[in-house]
């Protein structure tokens, strides 16, 4: 079994090397990396900004209907809505999320690629497959901090707004709440997790897609695994970064 | 400059012309503690249509993607114009890749792309031609395998046997010097599937391309086999023509392509004829 984890480990390091071997032609490159934009970038804003908003306002609400407490001021209910969302909310959870929106296209499309003899066609003809396929979503995946800045606004915003028209506190009050006590390197460990979790979320599905074996139902399967795999490394890589950036 | 002159200025060019031959000697393939392959040595020339006919788990998969290189060899070599493969330079190996063309059992076009997009995809990766010389080329090529109203349509939306004529013209479109095709008419109707046939038989002789097909198909063995190689168990038992297939002595061939009570009455009138 561990022998099992530590084989795909490292085939899996592998797979990165060879992902920057043999670079396709700059020109289809181009065009492969303006369409992962599209499929995986662009293609998540909707969902990522409907999120944001919604769980911004729940955790204003939450928060002040607990914090009852006359001596407690207000104004650390948009103190805790802005830690919650920055720190946690929009990097990681957004990235859970999106390993399974992101996570299970990519399996699934790099999947049936295999299955249907496509990455072997690429192969035959003398294209490094992996740089094709893999390298596009890495380079269009780092765009993925400005999704994550675009939730963290939203989530904020929608907290504002949960906040203020639910009658909890006011604009000022809550606005006083973002300022207090304001780190700016909350935004970089934010946005250095958030890089992390860009390559892991461009990787790990493209990985259990390309090396996956089987029909359709394994494709089905494979994402899936895949899913699982990348929020437990995303969970870990989560604590690890914390450890080391905030600690 | 069409695929005749290609051939021209090659031959001109070159001090050693091309016999483009495909030379297997003794190979051996094993997966963990089964052998796949247990010593094949044949040759398939150029302008033939070289079949590889045999049961089900006789090897024929895992022999040709040996001769594509997919598989690695445990023992043996493989030539490719009298050069072995296992020796050349990853430029080399990557260079004879874009000599290559494959047609896919499944046909494997990619799904995202038209037709067009398809078949002008090697030309794309690999050569550094405008736009327009590719559509061109595409345009000659779609028009050779009878392609018609499918240029910007996507795979999904067309039949099985055209999605076969759109991989033969993705494979066709680089000028290939081999062509290698995994069971090409499997899942089309008998009367599509002697219509590919027959296009890959003349496309092979029409550009003088050494292709090697793996077909289960013995309509095809009967129509297009110049060269028939038969593999029993991981080894080469037969080999021959369409026409000596017919008077073979051997009983795993007779076994294998004459299992149908037809196709034994068509060869005892065949005998009885010649």
């Amino acid at each position: 079994m561990l022998l099992r984890y530590l084989t795909q480990i490292g085939r899996y390091f592998l797979m990165i090397k060879d992902v920057f071997k043999r670079p396709t032609k700059a020109k289809v490159m181009y065009q492969l990396i303006l369409k992962e934009i599209d499929d995986l970038v662009i293609g998540s804003l909707g969902i990522v900004a409907f999120i944001s908003f919604f769980v911004g306002g729940v955790v204003t609400i939450q928060t002040a209907l607990n914090l009852t407490n006359p001596l407690i001021p207000k104004y650390l209910i948009g103190f805790a809505t802005r830690q919650s969302v920055v720190l946690e909310f929009a990097p990681t959870f957004i990235s859970i999320i999106m390993a399974g929106k992101m996570g299970s296209f990519i399996t699934s499309s790099i999947g049936t690629m295999r299955v249907t003899e496509q990455i072997d066609a690429l192969e035959v003809m003398g294209v490094n497959a992996l740089n094709y396929l893999v390298f596009p979503k890495m380079i269009a995946l780092s765009l993925y901090p400005f999704v994550i800045g675009m939730s963290m606004f939203l989530g904020v915003f929608g907290g504002w707004l949960a906040g203020v028209y639910g009658g909890f506190m006011s604009s000022t009050e809550f606005i006083e709440g973002l300022q207090t006590d304001f780190i700016p390197f909350h935004i970089a460990y934010a946005f250095i997790k958030t890089s992390v979790f860009a390559f892991i979320l461009a990787t790990i599905p493209s990985f259990h897609g390309f090396y996956m074996k089987g029909g359709a139902l394994e494709v089905g399967k494979a994402s899936t695994v895949s899913f699982v795999w990348t929020s437990v490394v995303i969970i870990s890589m989560n604590y690890i970064l914390t450890q080391l950036l905030l600690s | 400059m069409d695929i005749g002159g290609y051939y021209f200025y090659e031959l001109y060019f070159n001090a050693t012309p091309f016999k483009l031959m495909i030379e297997v000697q003794n190979i051996e393939k094993s997966f963990g503690e089964q052998k796949v392959l247990k010593g094949i040595s044949t040759t398939f020339d150029a302008g033939k249509t070289n079949l590889i006919i045999g049961q089900s788990g006789s090897g024929k998969t895992v022999f040709l993607k040996s001769l594509l290189g997919i598989h690695n060899i445990d023992n043996g070599a493989i030539l490719f114009n009298n050069k072995e493969y296992a020796t050349l330079s990853a430029t080399e190996k990557l260079n004879l890749r874009t000599k290559i063309g494959m047609v896919f059992q499944g046909s494997a076009l990619f799904d995202s792309m038209t037709v067009e997009e398809n078949i002008g995809f090697p030309l794309t990766m690999f050569t550094k031609k405008t736009k327009e010389e590719i559509a061109e080329r595409v345009n000659f090529v779609i028009d050779r395998v009878n392609l018609i109203n499918a240029n910007t349509k996507k795979p999904s939306e067309i039949s099985g046997g055209m999605q076969k004529r759109v991989a033969i013209a993705r494979a066709i479109v680089n000028k290939p010097k081999y062509l290698f095709c995994d069971e090409p008419n499997s899942g089309l109707d008998p009367k599509t599937a002697i219509v590919i046939d027959n296009l890959i038989k003349e496309i092979t002789e029409e550009y003088n391309i050494t292709t090697v097909i793996n077909t289960h198909d013995m309509n095809s063995v009967m129509e297009i086999g110049s060269k028939i190689v038969f593999l029993k168990n991981g080894l080469l038992e037969w080999e021959g023509s369409n026409k000596e297939i017919f008077k073979t002595d051997n009983e795993a061939v007779t076994d294998f392509v004459y299992s149908s009570e037809l196709f034994k009455r068509v060869r005892k009138m065949y005998l009885e004829d010649n």
